[in-house]
C-alpha cells in the first residue's frame, strides 16, 4: 500500500485533516452513482481481489484456449488422451530458465505413459472450475432460500427446514459417493457438480437463518411491513442486500472446499474418472509417484491452491465493496496525505 | 375526519421460564385527526407495545383497535388500506432506515406501494416530500443513510411516513436518539406537519416537558396501566397520580434552571 493508485486526485485535499478529507472524497466520489457503480469500484480499488481476478482470469483464459473447450480446438500441440514418445528422462518437464526461457515440447513434463501434463492440468482445471461454479451458484441458492424462510417466518416453518438441515448434513457425503461410485460408476461434472449442490447449502442455510433473525428485528424491516411491504419483498429487496457480506464470504468458501470434494468423489470413483480428469483426480491418480515424478504431483497441486486463493480474495474484496458503511477505500488515506 | 379508537386493549407476553408477562392491561384511548395525544411513561411502561399494536405488528391479547367504528382488517387489500391510513415514525432513524438503499428508494417504494401518484410524477413528489420535511432535495436524494445526520435522517423518516399521506402518525420517541440540539427543530416539523394535513398524532416519549408542549391530551402509563388522563397542563401541572408526580419531580425543570442561570449571568438566553 505504499505506492497510492493514481485514480482521481483531489486537489486541494492535502491540507485538511486526513479524516475529513477521506469522507469528502468519498462523497464527493460517489455522487450521483448507483449502488451497481460504487460497488464496482470499490471493488476495482481493492487490490488483492484485483490481483485475484486478473490470475483466475488468466487461467480460465489458458485452460480454456490452450486445449480448446468442447468442439474448438486450441493452441496446444498435444490432448490430455494421447500417449506421446517420452523426451526426457522419466517424462521431466522440459522448460528451462538457463540462458532465457524456453518451454520445449512438454513443459509441465509428461506421466509415465508419455502423456502431457500440461494438457491434463489444463483439462483438469477446465473441469474443476465447472464443478466449482456450478456448486457455488446452486449450493448457495439453496442456502440462502433454505435459510431466508426460516430465518423469517421463524416458528414451524424453521423448525421443518432446520430438521431438514441437521439431516442433510448427517449424511456422510464420502460413504455415499463411495456407494454410487460403486454402483453407477463415473458421472460427468455436470452431474457430480448439481449432485455435491444438493448437500452442501447446509452451511449457508444455517448463516443466513441466523443474519435472517437479527436482521428482523431490525427497525427498518419493521417500517417496510409498517408500509405494507409483502414477507417476499422485505426478505429479498430489503434483508438479502444487508446479508450479502456473510453470503458472499461463506460462497466462496464453499466454492474453495468444493474443489477438494470433488477431489474426494474422484478418488472414491464416483466423480470425475479416467480418461476424464479434474484436478483433484490428477492427484490421486499420481499420488504414488509423488517420490519419482514430483512433476506429476506439484502442477496439479499448485492450480488448485491458486484458483482456491484467487476465489477467497476475491470474495473479501467483494465483500468490502458491498459494504454501504465502508468508507474507506484502501491507499485512500495515503493518496489524501500525498 | 377520521378516529382511532383503542378499545379496552389487553397484550399479554408469554416468556419461556418466567410465566406471562402484562404489557399492557385495559388501556383506551381515542386518536382522532388535528389532534395530538401524548403518551408518557418510562421504559418498560408499554409505550412501544401501543405502537407496535397500532401498526398491526402486534396483535392484541383482547379488546380491539378500531378505525371509524370498523374493526383492523388482519391482512389482505385492507389491512393495506389501514397501513396506508396510519404510519409510522421510529425511535432510532440510524436502525430505521435500511443502510443498502438510497433516500430515494426510501421515498418512492412507499408511493409506488400505494399508488400515491403515477409513475411520471414519483420524482417530483419525492422532492416535494423531501422539501417538506426542510431537507434540500439534490443533497440528500441520491445519498444512502449512513452518509446523512442523525437529524437528516429523522427527517428522511417522517418524509417517508408522509409519503402515502397517511390521516394518523405514530411517533415513537421520535427524538430520543438525536442531539438535543436538533430536537426542537425535528418536534416542530411534526407539529407543523400535524397542523398543516390535519393529522392525527400519538406522540410517545418519556419527556414530560415536550409532551406537554406538542400535546392537546395526554395519557400517562405505568406498568401497562394508564394512570392519568387529561389536558396536557393539568396532567403536568396539576398532577394527581403519585407515578406523575415522580415521573415530574424526576425530569429536570428547563424553566427554573434558567431562572438561575439568567440571576447569574444577566439573563442571557
Amino acid at each position: 500500500m505504499s505506492t497510492p493508485t493514481p485514480t482521481n486526485p483531489q486537489p486541494g485535499g492535502h491540507a485538511d485533516p486526513a479524516e475529513n478529507v477521506e469522507n469528502a472524497i468519498e462523497l464527493k466520489e460517489v455522487e450521483g452513482l448507483s449502488q451497481g457503480r460504487i460497488v464496482l469500484r470499490r471493488f476495482l480499488r481493492h487490490r488483492g481481489a484485483m490481483t485475484a481476478a486478473v490470475v483466475l482470469t488468466g487461467i480460465v483464459l489458458l485452460a480454456t484456449t490452450s486445449i480448446g473447450w468442447g468442439p474448438i480446438p486450441g493452441w496446444w500441440q498435444f490432448n490430455y488422451r494421447e500417449n506421446l514418445p517420452i523426451v526426457n528422462a522419466g517424462g521431466a518437464p522440459t522448460m528451462s530458465f538457463d540462458g532465457g526461457i524456453s518451454i520445449g515440447d512438454h513443459p509441465f513434463g509428461q506421466d509415465n505413459i508419455g502423456k502431457d501434463v500440461f494438457a491434463l492440468v489444463m483439462r483438469g482445471t477446465q473441469q474443476s472450475l465447472l464443478v466449482m461454479t456450478i456448486i457455488g451458484l446452486v449450493a448457495s441458492t439453496i442456502g440462502i432460500v433454505m435459510g431466508a424462510l426460516a430465518g423469517y417466518f421463524r416458528g414451524r416453518l424453521d423448525n421443518l427446514l432446520m430438521r431438514f438441515t441437521d439431516m442433510i448434513i448427517t449424511i456422510p457425503i464420502i460413504m455415499i459417493g463411495a456407494i454410487l461410485g460403486v454402483l453407477v460408476g463415473g458421472a460427468s461434472p455436470i452431474t457430480l457438480a448439481l449432485a455435491l449442490s444438493f448437500v452442501t447449502w447446509t452451511s449457508m442455510a444455517r448463516l443466513v437463518r441466523g443474519e435472517f433473525l437479527s436482521l428482523r428485528e431490525r427497525e427498518f424491516v419493521d417500517a417496510a411491513r409498517v408500509a405494507g411491504a409483502s414477507s417476499g419483498r422485505i426478505m429479498f429487496k430489503h434483508m438479502l442486500p444487508n446479508a450479502v457480506g456473510v453470503i458472499i464470504v461463506n460462497a466462496t468458501l464453499l466454492m474453495a472446499s468444493a474443489i477438494l470434494l470433488e477431489t474426494a468423489l474422484s478418488y472414491l470413483g464416483f466423480g470425475i474418472t479416467s480418461p476424464d480428469v479434474s484436478l483433484g483426480n490428477l492427484i490421486n491418480q499420481y499420488q504414488t509417484a509423488f517420490a519419482t515424478r514430483p512433476w506429476l504431483f506439484w502442477w496439479p497441486g499448485l492450480f488448485i491452491v491458486l484458483i482456491a486463493l484467487c476465489v477467497n480474495f476475491i470474495g473479501d474484496g467483494l465483500r468490502d465493496a458491498f459494504d454501504p458503511r465502508q468508507r474507506k477505500i484502501p491507499s485512500q488515506r495515503k493518496m489524501a496525505k500525498g | 375526519m377520521t378516529v382511532l379508537e383503542f378499545d379496552h386493549v389487553t397484550k399479554v407476553y408469554s416468556v419461556r421460564g418466567a410465566g406471562q408477562i402484562k404489557a399492557l392491561d385495559d388501556v383506551s384511548f381515542t386518536l382522532e385527526s388535528g389532534r395530538t395525544i401524548g403518551l408518557v411513561g418510562q421504559s418498560g411502561s408499554g409505550k412501544s407495545t401501543i405502537a407496535k399494536i397500532l401498526t398491526q405488528l402486534e396483535t392484541p391479547t383482547s379488546g380491539q383497535v378500531r378505525l371509524d367504528g370498523q374493526p383492523i382488517p388482519r391482512r389482505g387489500a385492507g389491512l393495506r388500506a389501514y397501513r396506508q391510513t396510519l404510519r409510522m415514525v421510529f425511535q432510532d432513524p440510524f436502525a430505521s432506515l435500511n443502510p443498502y438503499h438510497s433516500i430515494r428508494y426510501h421515498l418512492e417504494r412507499p408511493l409506488r406501494l400505494d399508488a400515491v401518484v403515477p409513475q411520471a410524477e414519483l420524482e417530483d413528489e419525492v422532492r416535494r416530500l423531501l422539501h417538506r420535511v426542510r431537507l434540500e432535495p439534490d443533497a440528500v436524494i441520491d445519498r444512502r443513510p449512513h452518509e446523512l445526520s442523525g437529524g437528516q435522517r429523522q427527517r428522511v423518516a417522517i418524509a417517508r411516513a408522509l409519503a402515502s399521506r397517511p390521516r394518523l402518525l405514530v411517533a415513537d420517541e421520535p427524538v430520543s436518539m438525536l442531539d438535543v440540539s436538533l430536537r426542537l427543530g425535528v418536534l416542530n416539523l411534526l407539529a407543523d406537519l400535524g397542523r398543516d394535513e390535519g393529522l392525527g398524532v400519538l406522540y410517545i416519549t418519556h419527556d414530560l416537558a415536550t409532551a406537554r408542549h406538542f400535546s392537546d391530551e395526554i395519557l400517562v402509563l405505568n406498568q401497562g396501566q394508564v394512570v392519568e388522563r387529561g389536558t396536557a397542563d393539568d396532567v403536568i401541572l396539576r398532577p394527581q397520580h403519585p407515578y406523575t408526580r415522580e415521573l415530574r419531580a424526576a425530569s429536570p425543570d428547563p424553566e427554573k434552571h434558567f431562572a438561575s442561570l439568567s440571576g447569574s449571568h444577566g439573563g442571557a438566553r
